[in-house]
Parts: structure tokens; sequence; C-alpha cells
């Protein structure tokens, strides 16, 4: 089971080697990562998606309260939250293939932030499910390199319900 | 406000923390700390013969006397030898601060002479570790690491210290208070889960309470006492909770696990309700997980949250102090006394149980012509004094000491449970004796493990520790070719000790004192002569060579599948 879970930390050297330590020690995966500093700038967040079992994830968070360096520990399972991510895809672009790349561009309302006579760098914010979609689709043309930044997430206002 | 040089700060933080003593070992990164040390008066220093010699003598220290051990070494090699002694404490959750040098600042991450990056070394085997980086910070990252070593669940702390800090003039101000955001242990246990704990104790026909190191780090003896009287439920207890139960109540069961009791491993086998206090289900204590107390209903007191439900599922758990928590509990059933009376008279039978399985096997050994080296340890418990405090090196000597030798109170008994390290006993017994100079000191040694920090020999007689080192000599790594004899068919790979010194010799090497003792009828006096004894003594049994430690569950068993002698 996927697990998205955000870390207010100290923003102190050393912290992300604790945290990534404590994950790696005890053989949990990490399988994305983001971190920067909050408005308070002695503190960061970092946003840390994993898999593992109800205990696995249940252990991971004990440990993680367990630091020194970590304030607050959140997971969003069974919560209401707004994730989302961004990629960079470089993707070759043929005489052929050029136009159909820019439908799709125009499709996932991505962005052309680079080109070259051979190749076209894209951009592309949102969920998980939209990044794999938009990958997907590109991948037929020949990707040449891409990054993503991890997902960073946020919660959703609870919103009141109306009675019907 | 005049300034001072952070080596002197250093000195004094120590000194407003009530540090009376520290252990430790010079070199090139803190020479301007012994500098300052040097002329201190009321901070006393003993030079160990090897760092790791110096971290255990402060964890010996620190459990003997509830204290917070201190440790003093230089950068690199000094640092890296404080390893062993950091990951044993921190196992075993031992309050200790360990003070390591390091290249000035300006050198660090280059290479340079004498630099390792001790702080991410150390980072998996410590409870917290710093880098001071300017003084000015000094007094206060002192101040945490002392709170963050004695607080919550105890363990060791490492502060690196460049050289050029130690240079560097502050204007000292030792804070008042501490700000730790993340760092708020939770010492009160729930109400709640309190009340659940003790209306399921209240319905149970076969409880049992299962106590670890945790009673003893907080202090919680007198507590745990009072509530098995109260309620009558016998009490077994890990290998580092020993003595914090008197060994011999009529409700005490004795340890339980590999080497256990066989009544206590069966007690928690069969038991409904099993209590466990400030103890963290360790597999040398449970065996095959699925079959440890597999009818019962669990509850688990402990101040770290982490411990609770990480082996075993836990089906009340109260996160709190061993002691406070105990105190409430001990107050919810004083309120319920005509439940007590009619659980304490419902336990009859299991009582009874109870002690047809110490009738059937009871802790025995087989009588030969060799000397037994249980006979030995029983020897060492009936003539020590009874506040006297006990260390084991790690085999089957420290399994023999905590069967053997009967444990009356909490902080007598030193040794390396989590970590299981040779060579602690030895440099432990320094810091207990340091911390206590008039009391009896006993290592309960093995030929192995007593050569891993012989070096110490020199600090004992340097410093005038009595200490009194019982090796039971068996010419072998005893509890490795046990495994051998059991479960590699007496293949005895590389476990004999072909060469050992002779330990007379050697203790006459240096300064100290040697005995020999090689009839099971010179046992009695040899024992008698070293407490007379003023300086350290070297004792060496001659024992039965492949004598076992039983009972014993092999690994993965459970632990009601005992090897009986
Ligand atoms: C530092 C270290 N190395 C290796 C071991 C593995 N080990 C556990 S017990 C033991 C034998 C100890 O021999 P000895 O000190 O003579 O004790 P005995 O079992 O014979 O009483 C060994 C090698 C260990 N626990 N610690
Ligand atoms: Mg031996």
């Amino acid at each position: 089971m996927r697990h998205v879970i955000s870390i207010l930390v100290d923003n102190e050297a050393g912290v992300l080697s604790r945290v990534a330590g404590l994950f790696s020690g005890r053989g949990f995966n990490i399988e994305s990562l983001s971190v920067a500093p909050t408005l308070n700038p002695e503190k960061s967040k970092m946003v840390i998606t994993t898999t593992g079992n109800n205990e696995v994830i249940e252990q991971i968070i004990k440990q993680l309260n367990k630091l020194i360096n970590v304030i607050k520990v959140v997971d969003y399972k069974g919560k209401e939250f707004v994730e989302r991510e961004m990629i960079l895809v470089k993707v070759s672009a043929k005489e052929g293939s050029r136009a159909e790349i820019l439908r799709i561009v125009d499709i996932f309302r991505a962005k052309v932030v680079d080109v070259s006579p051979k190749s076209y760098t894209l951009e592309l914010t949102g969920d998980r499910d939209k990044l794999e979609g938009f990958i997907d689709l590109l991948t037929p043309m020949g990707i040449v390199d891409f990054v993503r930044t991890g997902a960073v997430v946020i919660e959703r206002e609870q919103k009141k319900r109306r009675r019907l | 406000m005049t300034k001072i040089k952070g080596a002197e700060a250093f000195v004094e933080a120590l000194r407003r923390e009530g540090v009376r003593h520290i252990f430790g070992y010079p070199g090139g990164a803190v020479l301007d700390i012994f500098d300052v040390i040097m002329d201190v008066k009321d901070i006393g220093f003993i030079l160990s013969r090897h760092e790791q010699g110096a971290v255990h003598a402060a964890d010996g220290y620190a459990r003997s006397s509830g204290k917070v051990g201190v440790c003093l070494v230089t950068s690199g090699p000094g640092a890296t030898n404080t390893v062993t002694g950091i990951a044993t404490a921190n196992m075993d959750s031992i309050p200790i601060v360990v003070f390591t040098g390091q290249v000035p600042t300006h050198l660090i991450g280059n290479d340079a002479f004498q630099e390792a990056d001790v702080v991410g070394i150390t980072r998996p085997c410590t409870k917290h570790n710093y880098l001071v980086k300017d003084v000015a910070d000094l007094p206060r990252i002192i101040k945490e690491a002392f709170y963050i070593a004695k607080t919550g669940r105890p363990g060791p702390v490492l502060v690196d210290l460049p050289k050029d800090v130690m240079n560097a003039t502050v204007k000292f101000q030792y804070p008042e208070s501490i700000s730790l955001q993340g760092y708020k242990p939770v010492y009160k246990g729930h109400t709640g889960q309190i009340k659940k704990l003790v209306d399921l104790v209240l319905r149970s026909k076969q409880p049992v309470i299962y106590a670890g190191g945790g009673v003893i780090h907080s202090d919680a003896s007198d507590e745990l006492r009072r509530f098995a009287h109260l309620t009558r439920i016998p009490v077994t207890t890990t290998l580092m909770g020993l003595g914090a139960f008197p060994s011999d109540d009529p409700l005490s069961l004795g340890m339980l696990g590999m080497h256990g009791t066989y009544r206590a491993n069966m007690a928690v086998t069969y038991t409904d309700c099993l209590i466990a206090i400030g103890a963290r289900f360790d597999d040398r204590v449970t065996g095959k997980i699925d079959e440890f107390a597999p009818k019962a209903k669990i509850v688990h007191v402990d101040i770290d949250p982490t411990s609770i439900s990480k082996n075993v599922k836990v089906d009340i758990p109260v996160v709190g102090d061993c002691k406070l928590v105990l105190k409430d509990i001990i107050k919810a059933f004083e309120k319920r006394q005509d439940e007590i009376k009619i659980l304490t008279k419902r336990l009859d039978v299991w009582h009874e149980r109870i002690e047809e399985w110490e009738n059937k096997y009871p802790l025995r050994y087989n009588k030969g012509d060799k000397i037994k080296p249980e006979y030995v340890v029983e020897m060492i418990d009936k003539l020590t004094p009874e506040d006297t405090i006990v260390s084991t090196e790690v085999g089957q000597n420290q399994m023999w000491a905590a069967q053997f030798y009967k444990f009356r109170m909490p902080r007598l008994f030193l040794t390396s449970g989590g970590l299981g390290t040779m060579g602690y006993g030895f440099p432990a017994a320094i810091g207990a004796q340091v911390a206590f100079p008039r009391r009896t000191v006993v290592d309960i040694a093995g030929d192995g493990s007593i050569q891993m920090n012989i070096q110490e020999l020199a600090t004992a007689v340097q410093y005038g520790l009595p200490v009194k080192v019982m090796i039971l000599n068996n010419g072998y790594l005893g509890m490795v070719r046990q495994w051998q004899g059991l479960f590699y068919k007496k293949r005895y790979a590389h476990t004999s000790l072909a060469v050992s010194p002779d330990f007379v010799k050697l203790a006459d090497a240096y300064g100290a004192n040697g005995i020999l003792v090689e009839n099971p009828a010179d046992v009695e006096d040899a024992i008698k002569e070293a407490l007379k004894i003023k300086g350290p003594v070297l004792v060496d049994f001659h024992v039965e060579p492949e004598e076992d430690v039983y009972p014993m569950v092999p690994a993965g068993a459970p632990v009601s599948k005992m090897l009986l002698v």
C-alpha cells in the first residue's frame, strides 16, 4: 500500500540523513522524497512516499517521531489531500512526431520549455496518474531523459457537507 | 561578563551537569580540553588504556549509579574506537554522553589527519548526536545532550568538538531551560488504558508479569514489587531486568527466554494475561514469535512507543514511564479490593501449576570432578555482600551469572544484553567501582572475553580500583562451542582457545594479583582470599571445559521446547 507522509523537521545539516537512515537501516524503501524550507526558515518540510503494510508504516511513523529533529509527522492515508508532482521530459522530436507531441502537450496542458531540432523538453505538473498517463503516451516517441520532483501534498480544507 | 575559551566552557558545562568523573583518552584534537582538565579538582579523570574501555566504564558507571556516564576521547581513531561501546549502550538504553575531538572546522571534509565523520558513523547507534560548529552553541548543546541522554528512554548521545571551537572564546551562559520541539517524552500513562489493563488483569486466571530493563531505568522496582504482592501475580524478568524484582521473592519465576528457567518459560507459554513492563519482546526472550504467549492477552507498558507492537501485537498498550504508570496501576487496583481478593484466591491453581513446573525442572547442574562454573557463581553469590555489583562478559559466563547469582536489588547487574559485547564486563566493573569505591565489584568473565579489554588492568591498578575478575576459564569460546556441539555436529571450528596467557603471571605483570584455582575444594577459599585483597584481582578458575548452559531454547524454537540437563 502506498503512503504519503509529510515530516516537519529542523532545517539543519544531517537531518535528511537521519530520516533517510531510518528508512534504509530498517530495510524500508523511499519511493520519492522532496524537501524544502517552510515559511519559517528554521524548519523544513519533507514529503516522502513509501509502500508497506499498516504495521510497517506504523513503525516508520513511530521511529520518525522518535528522532529529536522531527517535529511533526502526518500520514495522509485516509485523509483528503491534494497531491502534485512535476516532471521535465526530453522527448525526441522527429519530422513525423513533432505535431503529435504538441497535441499531447495540449491535451495534458503541459508546457514546452525547450526546443531543439531533434527534441522537445516538456514540463508537466499533476498527480501521479496524470504524470504516468503522459509518460505512457510519450514513450513511443522516444524519451531521451526525464526527471521527477517527487510528490508534494497538502491537506484539503474540510468542506461542510450540505445536508439534503 | 568575561569571555572564556571553549575548552573552559566545556568543563564549566560539565560542572553544571553535576559531572564528577570523566573516562577518556587524550589526543591531538582534544589537547586544549586536556590542558584545562589538568587543573580541575572537582571532576576526576580516569585514563583508560583503550577508548572502548573508557566508554564501557562510563556505561558501567551509569548503570550502577543511575547517573549519566561521561567519556572524552580524541578525533579519528579515538572516536571510532568508541563505536562498540556506544552501540552497546544504545541497545541497552544506557545514559552516557561521549565527547569526541574533531579536526578544526575549516578542515572538516578534507580527509585531514585523524579526521573521521563520527557524527555520520554514530548516527544509527546513538539516541542523538551533535557537531558543534560555533562555540556560542556549546553550552546549549551540552545541556541538551545530558537531557536527551537521561530522559525518556535513556541512551547515548555523542557531541563532536572541533579543535578550533574549543579554542574560540565565548561569554559563558548556561541555559536555564530546554526547548526541543521534536522531543517530548510521555511519562504519564493514559488513564483509560490503565483502567482497561486493570479490568483485564482482574478477569485473568493465569497472569504473568514480564519485567525488563525499563523497570530498572525508571527506578520502579519498589512499585513493581508492590504491584506483584498486591495482586499475587508471579514475575519473570529479562536478562536486563534481573534485580528489578528480588529473585528470592516467592513470586519470582527467575529469568525467561533462551536460557531462562523452565517455570518462567512455561508460565509465559500458558499465561492468559501477559503484563510486559519496560521490556521489548527481544527474540532471545520470545523464541519463535508465533508461539510466544499464544493464549494471552498482552498488556505492554513502555516509555518508547516504537517498542510497542513492534514484534508482538499488543492488546493494551500504555505509553509512559514504568514508575509513574505502575503507581497509577497500584492506585487503580487499591480501589478494587473485593475483586483483588477473588483474583488472589483464584491464582492458587496457577501457583500450584508453576510449582509443579519448578519441582519438575529446577535450575540444576551435574556435579563432576572438575570445577563446575555454575558452582563458582553460586559460591560468589554466597560469599559476596548483598550490595555487590556484578558485571559479566558475554557467553556462557554471562548466562551462568544470570542463572546462579541471585540478584535481589536493582542496579547490581551490569551486562551487555542487547549487543552482547565481549569485553564489556571488565571496564564496566571499573566504571562501577569508580561510582562506588567502597562496594565489592565483581566481573564474572570468560577466558575469551576478558582478553578483549584486559589492558584495563592497568587502569584498575593505577586508580586503585579493587575489581575482582573471576574468570570461568573453560579453554573455549564456550557459548559458540556449545552451539557447534548442539547444531553443527560437534565441529568446533576455531573456538578452542589453544593459547591463552598465564593469567596469574599476567596479573602480576600489571601489578595486580592473580590466583589460580584448579580444584573444586579450593573454590571457596580462593573467592574469600580475592575478596580480602585490597587491590584488583584476577582469579583464574579452570572449569569443566565442555560444560553447557541449560535450559536452552534453540534459536527459532518456541520457548516451551527447552533442552534440559
Ligand atoms: C565482540 C564479540 N565478538 C564475538 C562475539 C560472539 N561470541 C559470543 S559468546 C562468544 C564466546 C565467549 O567466550 P568466553 O569469553 O570464553 O566465554 P564462555 O562462553 O566460554 O563463558 C563469542 C565469540 C561476541 N559476542 N562479541
Ligand atoms: Mg571461555
